[in-house]
């Protein structure tokens, strides 16, 4: 008798546990009001170091299906890895949007943001957006980012800082732009910077920079590169030399 | 009854006689002895080592990962350091690069750092328990005297305990010392280097014994009530204080002001601000010329109509300045900065009279009638004036600045020399701060007063990353710090006092090369260090250039302004920079440019064009070349020296610290062409607008 109802007490232990999904969608606020579509007003794409909280808020606004913005809707947001938002749910504001505060996690790399609401037929919504973590070599190369590269390879002119990209005739690459930047390899990529732009067969207005930066330097420099690639980057792993 | 005859059977059947006894005493004894290999074989390292086993089993280089593996406790031992780290026994896969795509921690290899990972071991900049090997004793802090690890983004405070100095790869830990400096923290807390060595304020606050002279009442209360309403910019934190408090201080700075002009100082200065206090219409663009020709932006910053900031920082906000300054004092003040405060970064101008006068006019009128709308002040009564003085005293203002009758009070606020070691027994902690020593200090430092009303630490608006490099800062001054050995300690570039003497040196400190240049270890970053200048430029240009700078570097909004220099103290200047700022590493008249020949040039000027590129940021054709980061070089042959041009190809970075430019590895025969071609450029632009 008693194993027996030690098995059903183990059992309904367990499906308790399986329910507490259910139990956290069910704490959610109820929507008001029902869109169609979710966007990112601002707050994408924010660089930080490991573990630091990002300086602008994540804001997204969900949509009806003309587009204008819905008040009362129920967003939910996830986020991988030990990354953290707050609040994680909530309805939107009357301009239709909602807030979010986002500590990135402790590892470097990108962290995906799901903002997910539910339409009137109950189908779920998701925006995924991004936000990059950089570890001490992605900081570094950040730095030295912008004492070396950015006059040319930033297209942006700021009050501060003018763009020298426009003067040159070869235009030179953004670092975000990982439809060319990610075709080339590591090895590629470190040759450029030490040799200049004729190491890749390539214009030489794009001056070799070995014998100014160290090799610890330019690694910095490509794990920037890559962390900030649009697509994002994805390593190609070991390689190994074939016979 | 029948338990009692139970346990005597029992008795008996373990202790009969002394064979049973001897036989049962040695089964407990080695049950006992068992506890401690039990514990052995289910440790919880034991299970992660398995765990990192079955991991790496069916990964791609298993083999070479297998054989790298070491099982049982691993250890790093720095006794000089007193390091024992027992981390790596868990965290296995430490150094094995080819598993960066793992996720799961333990297993996670380091990312790659500056330093070898047996160098100083994990707890120098993780903190923790290095000995300890579980995971609770590890990572927590239990027992007095322990640190819990230190969450990711405050990491770079590991590196602040050697490293003095600014290393390019901690941007959080720099910019925390810096506001630190720049906010005036360190006027209050004593805050000392590993030797002993305190840091000093970056920002020197302006002097109060004079303030009745520069401002009324009014716009010292309405600034005391809050600084950031004047100026979103302003370093001053907000002190929160009452209506009544802000009132009696301001009532009390104005009664212990003195006037800094001799009684018998020429009133024409006033005069002539009463003259220019109206600037009549068609002298709006004159006024707005002589703010833009005098570069007051370098150092200035004023709102424009987006409501974006636009200039520099070293200087006060000048958006409402009108509503701030007495015209007699802004009129003094344009003309000669430093005969109100002679330590002043602001440069005396040499302005003439109409110029002073536009200027005057043109900075009064920044007005904002909001900022004062509100503040209706009685004349103020002795008891006030007694009362603010009270008040300046507890509130600690003459930590930053000078007021007449009150001392710079020593040692205000707490040390924080070693705050970044404060045991969590000794802190009080109130509402939902988290329980660990960095969420305290972000928490005092986001909002002093959430730790108590009667605090006296101001309210500072930083942002949340200010907040974060901060803490960094703050978490760097540990006490194991301070016990490292010498040797490893990086110490912070010497700030030299050097003083140049004489008619040049006295022109110098007048016009403050220093604000914006650096000499000798002394001076500003905003424009060239001027220390081998000598070596580099032609006399005849250096004295046209400081009574008349031309643009050089068109990409730059901040350049040297015109001050109006006589030829003779132009002539002093030159002189004495090129007489003594020379570089030791060469002759500057080692190269005569007229040994040059034609096939020289005309080899550099291909080698400038395709081989180099050197187009792509300087112009040496204004009509084809664009590139503008680097300095243009048209005249480039009547500026430089051929020696200079020649060094600087060869190794720019030597010459130059942080220049943009890299070391091409240029050979001897490129860059003598080179500088063959670029010292016949002596193309003066008035000459080339004349041929036009």
């Amino acid at each position: 008798m008693k194993p027996r109802g030690f098995i059903v007490a183990v059992l309904l232990w367990a499906m308790s546990m399986g329910c507490g999904r259910r139990n956290a969608e069910s704490s959610r606020p109820q929507p008001k009001a029902f869109g169609a579509a979710v966007v990112e007003v601002s707050g994408g794409q924010q660089l930080a170091i490991v573990g630091a909280p990002l300086d602008q808020p994540l804001v997204i606004q969900v949509n009806d299906a003309q587009g204008a913005p819905v008040a009362g809707a129920a967003v939910w947001l996830q986020v991988n890895g030990d990354a953290i938002v707050t609040p994680a749910a909530g309805l939107t504001g009357p301009d239709g949007q909602f807030s979010v505060g986002v500590a990135l996690g402790s590892v470097a790399g990108r962290y995906q943001v799901v903002t997910a609401t539910r339409d009137k037929s109950a189908k779920v919504i998701e925006l995924r957006t991004d936000q990059i973590a950089l570890g001490y070599q992605q900081d570094l190369g950040r730095q030295l980012n912008q004492s070396y590269c950015s006059r040319c390879h930033d297209p942006e002119s700021t009050a501060e800082r003018v763009s020298n990209h426009d003067n040159l005739k070869a235009k030179a690459h953004a670092f975000t732009e990982g439809s060319f930047l990610n075709t080339l390899s590591d090895a590629d990529l470190s040759s450029i910077i030490a040799h200049g732009g004729p190491a890749l067969n390539k214009s030489a207005e794009m001056p070799p920079y070995g014998a100014t930066l160290h090799k610890a330097d330019i690694e910095a420099l490509i794990a920037y590169i890559r962390a900030v690639s649009d697509p994002p980057y994805r390593s190609k792993g070991l390689v190994y030399a074939k016979n | 009854m029948d338990f009692k005859r139970k346990l005597a059977s029992a008795w008996r059947f373990l202790f009969a006689d002394s064979g049973r006894a001897f036989g049962t005493l040695a089964v407990i004894l080695l049950l006992c002895l068992a506890v401690v290999p039990v514990k052995h074989v289910f440790r919880e390292s034991a299970r992660y080592q398995a765990g990192y086993l079955r991991l790496i089993r069916h990964h791609s280089d298993a083999a070479p990962l297998e054989r790298r593996f070491q099982a049982g406790i691993q250890q790093t031992w720095i006794p000089e350091l007193g390091v024992v780290d027992r981390c790596t026994t868990c965290h296995v896969a430490t150094k094995e690069t080819s598993l960066m795509d793992v996720s799961t921690q333990p297993y996670r290899p380091h990312p790659a750092v500056p330093h070898s990972l047996t160098e100083f071991g994990c707890v120098m900049c993780h903190r923790g328990q290095g000995p300890a090997t579980t995971v609770e004793d590890a990572h927590r802090a239990a027992k007095a005297g322990e640190q819990a690890v230190l969450p990711a983004r405050y990491f770079a405070a590991g590196c602040g305990q050697c490293h003095q100095d600014s290393p390019t790869g901690t941007p959080q830990l720099n910019l925390g010392r810096s506001l630190m400096a720049r906010y005036g923290c360190v006027n209050c807390h004593t805050l000392k280097t590993p030797e002993g060595v305190a840091m000093k304020a970056s920002d020197e606050p302006p002097p109060l014994t004079h303030i009745a002279e520069k401002t009324t009442q009014q716009w010292i209360y309405a600034w005391l009530k809050n600084p950031q309403a004047y100026s979103a910019a302003a370093t001053m934190p907000d002190f929160q204080l009452s209506d009544a408090a802000a009132r009696d201080i301001s009532a009390y700075l104005m009664a212990q002001s003195t006037p800094y002009l001799p009684a018998d100082a020429p009133q024409t200065a006033s005069a002539k601000a009463a003259d220019a206090s109206n600037v009549r219409f068609t002298e709006v663009q004159d006024a707005a010329s002589v703010y833009g020709e005098a570069f007051c932006a370098s150092c200035h910053a004023v709102q424009n109509a987006a409501g974006l900031m636009v200039g520099g920082d070293i200087g006060p906000e000048l958006t409402r300045v009108g509503s701030k300054v007495k015209p007699e004092w802004l009129a003094q003040w344009v003309r000669n900065p430093k005969r109100y405060f002679p330590q002043t970064a602001m440069p005396h101008y040499r302005l003439t009279e109409k110029q002073a006068g536009l200027l005057t006019g043109f900075l009064r009128a920044k007005t904002d009638s909001d900022f004062l709308a509100k503040v209706n002040l009685e004349p103020a009564t002795q008891e006030q004036i007694a009362n603010g003085k009270a008040l300046v005293n507890e509130r600690g203002c003459a930590a930053c600045h000078a007021i007449n009758g009150i001392q710079r009070p020593d040692n205000f606020a707490p040390e924080l020399s070693a705050v970044g070691s404060k045991p969590l027994s000794k802190i009080v902690f109130v509402g939902t701060v988290p329980h660990t020593l960095p969420d305290y200090l972000a928490a005092k430092v986001r909002q002093p007063h959430s730790f108590g009303e009667k605090l006296k630490m101001p309210q500072y608006t930083f942002t949340p990353s200010q907040v974060d490099a901060v803490v960094t800062a703050l978490l760097a001054q540990t006490e194991r710090a301070q016990t490292l050995p010498v040797t490893l300690r990086v110490r912070a570039p010497h700030v030299s006092d050097y003083k140049p003497a004489g008619r040049a040196g006295r022109l110098m400190e007048d016009m403050q090369c220093f604000s914006c240049h650096a000499i000798n270890g002394r001076g500003g970053v905003m424009a060239p260090d001027l220390t081998a200048e000598g070596s580099a430029v032609q006399r005849p240009w250096l004295v046209s250039f400081l009574k008349n700078p031309n643009t050089l570097r068109p990409a730059l909004i901040r350049r040297m302004p015109k001050f109006n220099v006589t030829d003779a103290e132009a002539e002093t200047l030159a002189d004495y920079i090129l007489t003594v700022y020379q570089t030791p590493a060469f002759d500057s008249e080692s190269l005569d440019a007229a040994n040059f020949s034609s096939e020289d040039r005309d080899r550099g000027r291909q080698l400038f064009y395709s081989k180099y590129a050197c187009q792509s940021c300087h112009i040496v054709d204004p009509q084809n070349d664009k590139g503008y980061i680097g300095p243009t070089l048209t005249q480039v042959g009547a500026r430089l020296t051929a020696a200079w041009i020649f060094h600087y190809l060869k190794n720019p970075q030597a010459l130059r610290p942080g220049t943009i430019e890299p070391n091409q590895n240029i050979g001897d025969d490129d860059t003598r062409a080179l500088t063959a071609f670029l010292m016949a450029q002596k193309k003066s632009p008035a000459r080339e607008a004349a041929k036009k």
